[in-house]
């Protein structure tokens, strides 16, 4: 069969996302180049540890930290995680239309993540916590930037991803596709635990 | 079945270009590795012409500094860890019965990022001088030097790594799904091993140096403060994040040239390789440990008696498997029927000159020891033991057991003897007096001595080696010339080889086997010869071929990463964003082209195999 001819309910594989040569090797040299990123995530937390004390004259990060802004955009993004899964379902189940809508709703909800991201970056600018006013917010903006930057990329992978196989119906082609950025969602998604954890509930209890 | 006609054949510069074949990308790794290598030889070469003489005035200061950062930089990123990518495309598929690598796309975007940052990095000596602290860039001398060389080394590397990174991967994937039927993990050739675990330290080493070039880029290019201690932030983080990079990097690098050892040692000998299990366990264990080890290279920056400890004994943990890899080599040719041909002399030169290498660094893990020896000549002959002693005679042994399947053809031995005894007594030359430099204070990077210190004559024996080492390898490109020039073609096995690579005709047909081999044992093809059938058993009937089609997008996606860092290292956006634009359009036009391949119909593999081309 052709791996980009629509499939049926009749010829639809338990494991679309693995039923190919090419799928299963996607599905498992995504694993481990999240096995990377998890090192180089590691790499930034390490830095921020070392460094996010060191605000000199600049606010610290107990100052300026608002809480419920930042449980708001944690929330977005573990609901998004959710409605992730429930594409990753439908598509288990042939059902396009249900993984489109999901998969929509994935996109705004990291959308409004990024929006609040933005908005708070803004407001710690206006406080004179930027980029180079310390070695706290160099740190700073490089963890929590180089995450939204992923979150960033997320969102137009799954915007080429929807708008490329529109009519196109779930493929051997195109599965695997959706599997790997649900994958990468997640991992963005829990990144962002360990960020909501490390830099934002111990930066307010010292 | 559907065949799809969009396949065109591509021919001279465009099939280059465009391969995905992992053949060629292979080949095309060597010669680009084998270029830096020169300029890096070249490099090493104008700085002993500097030491020759004490208060000598040839090349000094920034100068020297920039020969001595390019001749390190270039020798492990553009040279080393390339040839090392070069043997592992042309060879690793073939030894583990695979038509194709996992990712053959991604294989080709390895290739050329790592093309194009190491051209970016060598442009830096037209550009306004060469990047000038050191290889390991310890800041703040990297960080507060003020013309553009820096620049070129962070953007160059992160480029090049980033094209690492992705052919590590590829390798994983392949080696875990590609095996062909009966081919289990134990019955894997030890260069696959070798090959295997490298790239598993790859994947976890390289995002730490990302991470590292990026804070250094930040602090140089949008005036970032991780290592400014003015503005609170600490020179060690960089030299942490380099380390831990760092250390697991030498293992990347030498545990390859054991596996090429451990095939050529073997199929010289006419023996399966002592202790097979023992061997693939070191392996591994090297390679875990070499993970917590990354502190050795700072026993002098003070942190303090119970780190400095456990990072000694971990350190020194790592000779255990070593030393097992060592007996098994001398186990192997115990009893065997040797035959010494170019490529078992290097590694038979291999294993003296490694195990020295590897005493000083037992030495060097001792932390009181260390703070003499430390940032003196003592290191550089350690190091230049292990990796042009360990790794370099490693990659000699593999081009002269490997070149008449890359090449189909076979190289001169006497020439090759002539390389092998110029290189080899040239690099003791070089290399053993320095111990004693180091060891009687001559500190390391520094351009000159004054006389009357008792070390002008070991210098000066050290620049008449790397001087033979210029020689054995202006051997080897004669040969490689002469080679190429002649005519004749190279039988399929001319060493009576053991594993899967030997099992094909020559040249290796672009599907590289017609049927997918059966493998029956630990050195697959041996196993074969020895119950009489000299060839595999295929493990499919013959039918149609899938493959990957060629595309520019690889070249054309790093062509906008090169771009994009002359606009990082000049802070011109606009060429910056039109760059960044550049890479992000390829891989949206990667992903909207439906791209199936094309697939080689049951008649032509069947002629071919009648021709005997398959």
């Amino acid at each position: 069969m052709n791996a980009g001819e629509r499939l049926t309910d009749a010829n639809f594989p338990a494991h679309p996302e693995k039923a190919t040569l090419e799928g299963k090797n996607k599905f498992l040299g995504f694993w481990l180049f999240l096995g990377g990123e998890t090192v180089l995530f590691a790499t930034l937390f390490g830095t921020y540890l070392g460094l996010r004390n060191m605000h000199l004259d600049g606010p610290s990060g107990e100052e300026l930290f608002s809480l419920p802004l930042v449980f708001l955009a944690t929330m977005l993004l573990l609901t998004s995680s959710l409605t992730s899964v429930y594409a990753v379902l439908s598509l288990k189940q042939n059902k396009v239309r249900s993984l489109q809508g999901w998969f929509i709703v994935t996109l705004l909800l990291g959308l409004g993540f990024l929006g609040l991201e933005i908005y708070e970056f803004i407001h710690y600018v206006h406080e004179g916590h930027t980029f180079t006013s310390s070695a706290f917010g160099s740190a700073f903006y490089s963890l929590v930037g180089f995450h939204g930057a992923h979150v960033l990329f997320g969102t137009l992978w799954i915007t080429t991803l929807l708008v490329r196989n529109w009519n196109r119906g779930i493929t051997l082609a195109n599965a695997p596709k959706y599997y790997l950025f649900a994958l990468y969602w997640h991992f963005v998604d829990v990144v962002w635990v360990f960020i909501f954890t490390v830099v934002y509930l111990m930066g307010k209890v010292g | 079945m559907a065949t799809h006609e969009s396949h065109k054949k591509r021919s001279g510069l465009m099939d280059w270009l465009t391969t995905v074949d992992h053949k060629k990308i292979g080949i095309l790794y060597l010669l680009a590795g084998g270029f830096f290598f020169l300029i890096g030889g070249l490099e090493a070469i104008l700085m002993r012409i500097q030491l020759m003489e004490p208060d000598s005035k040839i090349f000094t200061g920034e100068l020297y500094n920039q020969l001595l950062t390019m001749h390190g930089t270039t020798m492990i990123f553009l040279a080393a860890m390339p040839i090392i990518f070069g043997f592992m495309n042309a060879i690793l598929p073939l030894q583990i019965g695979a038509r194709d690598v996992a990712f053959p796309y991604v294989n080709a975007v390895g290739f050329w990022l790592f093309f194009f940052g190491g051209l970016l990095l060598n442009l830096s000596w037209f550009l306004g001088g060469a990047p000038e602290a050191g290889w390991t860039a310890y800041a703040p001398l990297s960080t507060v030097a003020e013309d553009t060389g820096v620049d070129f080394y962070v953007l160059g590397l992160q480029i090049a790594g980033a094209g690492t990174l992705a052919g590590g991967i590829n390798f994983l994937v392949t080696v875990i799904n590609m095996r062909a039927p009966g081919m289990t993990f134990m019955r894997m050739p030890l260069f696959t091993w070798a090959s295997f675990v490298t790239s598993g330290l790859i994947l976890f080493a390289f995002p730490a140096l990302t991470v590292g070039f990026f804070l250094l880029m930040f602090e140089r290019v949008f005036d970032a403060n991780f290592f400014n201690p003015d503005m609170g932030g600490n020179v060690l983080i960089w030299e942490h994040i380099f380390w831990i990079f760092g250390h697991p990097e030498v293992y990347i690098l030498i545990l390859p040239a054991f596996g090429i050892i451990s095939e050529v040692v073997s199929t010289f000998s006419s023996k399966r390789l002592f202790g097979y299990s023992a061997m693939v366990f070191a392996t591994v264990l090297i390679g875990f440990l070499g993970f917590m080890v990354w502190v050795h290279h700072m026993f002098t920056v003070g942190l303090g008696p119970v780190a400095n400890s456990i990072f000694a004994v971990a350190t020194m943990a790592i000779a255990i498997p070593t030393g097992v890899k060592i007996f098994n080599w001398i186990f192997t040719m115990w009893g065997g029927q040797i035959r010494f041909t170019t490529a078992m002399l290097f590694a038979v030169g291999f294993i003296p000159t490694f195990v020295m290498g590897g005493v000083t660094g037992v030495m060097l893990s001792v932390p009181a020891a260390d703070y003499q020896y430390h940032d003196s000549y003592f290191v550089v002959a350690h190091f230049h033991y292990v990796i042009v002693g360990g790794l370099i005679l490693g990659l000699f042994s593999g081009l002269y057991y490997w070149y008449p399947r890359m090449f189909n053809r076979v190289l001169n031995e006497t020439l090759g003897k002539w390389n092998f005894w110029l290189f080899f007594i040239g690099f003791h030359l070089t290399f053993f007096p320095q111990h004693w430099l180091g060891l009687m204070g001559m500190p390391r990077r520094v351009y000159t001595y004054m006389s009357g210190q008792q070390l002008d004559g070991a210098n000066f024996v050290s620049t008449i080696g790397a001087i033979l080492m210029g020689l054995g390898t202006i051997v080897l490109l004669i040969n490689i010339i002469i080679s190429a020039s002649s005519k004749h073609a190279a039988s399929k096995d001319p060493w009576d080889g053991r594993t899967l690579e030997w099992a094909m005709p020559v040249p290796t047909p672009e599907y590289n086997f017609a049927q997918t081999p059966l493998v029956r044992g630990l050195d697959a093809l041996y196993v074969e010869k020895a119950a009489g059938n000299g060839e595999m058993t295929p493990a499919e009937p013959v039918g149609e071929i899938h493959m990957p089609n060629g595309s520019i997008l690889p070249f054309f996606l790093s062509l906008g990463m090169f771009v994009a860092g002359f606009g990082f290292i000049y802070s011109n956006w606009i060429v910056a964003i039109v760059g960044l634009g550049g890479v992000l359009v390829t891989m949206f036009l990667r992903s909207v082209i439906d791209d199936h391949g094309y697939h080689i119909h049951k008649e032509e593999v069947e002629a071919d195999i009648k021709g005997g081309r398959a």
